[in-house]
């Protein structure tokens, strides 16, 4: 139950993009096409849930060895080598699913959503999203909050994504046009996601 | 000393990270939710910007080219938990606010983007004029949004009561304000350069 409450707390009511503001810039960035959204969903849903277990787990051996101050060094480098590994094993492992994802991985090192879940979920941060039920982030439910994350993040873009292709269609004052229209669209999205508040 | 100052005011006003370059958004909309919180947010990245900047073009001709982004990284994470243990420290009230958005101005693409855009080509007095003009750009931006968030959302500047606090609009605090109060100073800003 707990975890499930967790799923649903990080899809809706703490959407990581509309209410959280982490992954800003691949959200505006890649969200012209549905395709290209979908793609970038899943590479942030994939790398997403392994670096936080991969940082989770870390953080126990920097605790062990009390040099926590080297965490965000460690954990920006440990996701970049990460990041690059998935691209090479994907490679070979599945040259359909690197095709599909291949221009979104090596962006994803620089999202800052990565490096955010997985300092949360290190620090045991209630700073941006408090797990229902008093739960504490541990290693099943840091991975889930992590995945659920990734999906909340992935079903943002894809509905930006939705209406930004119907925006594309009509006419747009001149100074609106771009970045200023795309934002006010999220501003809407944002405030709808706002009713899912106090569900969980 | 002309090219000095065109190094300097270019991040200001004709790049401006947030207005022209549309860069680091998560910080730019996270943090404004007052003016001082946004202007501290700014003054944490100038600060790691002038320092990276400095210390990447000191190192530039030393970093094997292929490697050159790990090492930037590396220069960047580790003024970032410069600022991160400073403000622990002294300024544990706003880093308790702030909170895990100083440990991400590593990932903030201004200053990757000018430690590799500037920085790797440029000297040393140059690099830090870029960084100290991106900076105070960023910084910029982000107090007049925060002012004006601040303003619309809770009635005060700066923490100064300007009109009673119940006839303001707390949307703007929240979330979707952030969105909206961009997307429209964002507009203003184009509206202004096109003239």
């Amino acid at each position: 139950m707990v975890y499930f409450l967790i799923f649903i707390s990080a899809i809706f009511v703490n959407n990581i993009v509309l209410s959280q503001f982490l992954g800003i810039c691949p959200f505006l960035g890649v969200s012209k096409k549905i395709d290209t959204a979908l793609g970038m969903g899943a590479a942030v849903t994939f790398v997403l849930t392994l670096a936080t277990v991969v940082t989770y787990l870390l953080q126990k051996l920097l605790v062990l060895w009390g040099i926590e101050f080297l965490q965000t060094i460690l954990f920006i480098l440990v996701i970049a080598a990460l990041v690059q590994m998935i691209e090479i094993m994907l490679k070979k492992v599945s040259p359909a699913l690197y095709q599909a994802l291949g221009v979104f991985l090596p962006l994803i090192t620089t999202n800052c959503c990565i490096l955010g879940v997985a300092l949360i979920v290190a620090d045991q941060s209630k700073l941006l999203a408090k797990l229902p039920l008093g739960a504490e982030y541990g290693l099943l439910s840091g991975t889930v909050y992590a995945f659920a994350t990734a999906v909340g993040f992935a079903l943002a873009l894809i509905l930006f994504a939705g209406i930004r292709e119907q925006l594309a269609l009509n006419k747009v004052p001149e100074a609106m046009k771009g970045t200023p229209i795309a934002l006010l669209t999220a501003g809407l999205l944002a405030m709808a996601f706002m009713g899912f508040s106090g569900v969980v | 000393m002309s090219n000095a100052m065109k190094t300097l005011t270019n991040g200001i006003l004709k790049e401006n990270p947030t207005f022209a370059l549309v860069l680091g958004m998560c910080p730019t909309l996270a943090t404004t939710t007052s003016a001082v919180n946004g202007m501290s947010m700014g003054l944490a990245t100038l600060f790691v910007l002038v320092c990276s900047n400095v210390v990447i073009s000191m190192l530039k001709n030393l970093i094997p080219d292929k490697v050159r982004i790990p090492a930037f990284i590396v220069v960047i994470a580790t003024f970032v938990t410069m600022v991160q243990l400073v403000m622990q420290a002294y300024l544990p009230a706003i880093y308790d606010v702030l909170g895990l958005f100083i440990p991400l101005i590593v990932v903030n693409c201004i200053v990757l983007g000018r430690a590799e855009a500037f920085a790797a080509k440029n000297t040393v007095g140059l690099s830090a004029l870029d960084g100290l003009g991106m900076g105070l750009g960023f910084t910029l931006s982000l107090t007049v949004l925060g002012v004006i968030r601040e303003f619309l959302g809770a009635g005060t500047v700066f923490g100064l009561q300007i009109y009673s606090s119940q006839f303001a609009a707390l949307i703007f605090v929240l979330a979707p304000g952030a969105f909206i109060c961009l997307a429209y100073l964002m507009a203003i800003v184009n509206k202004l350069q096109k003239k």
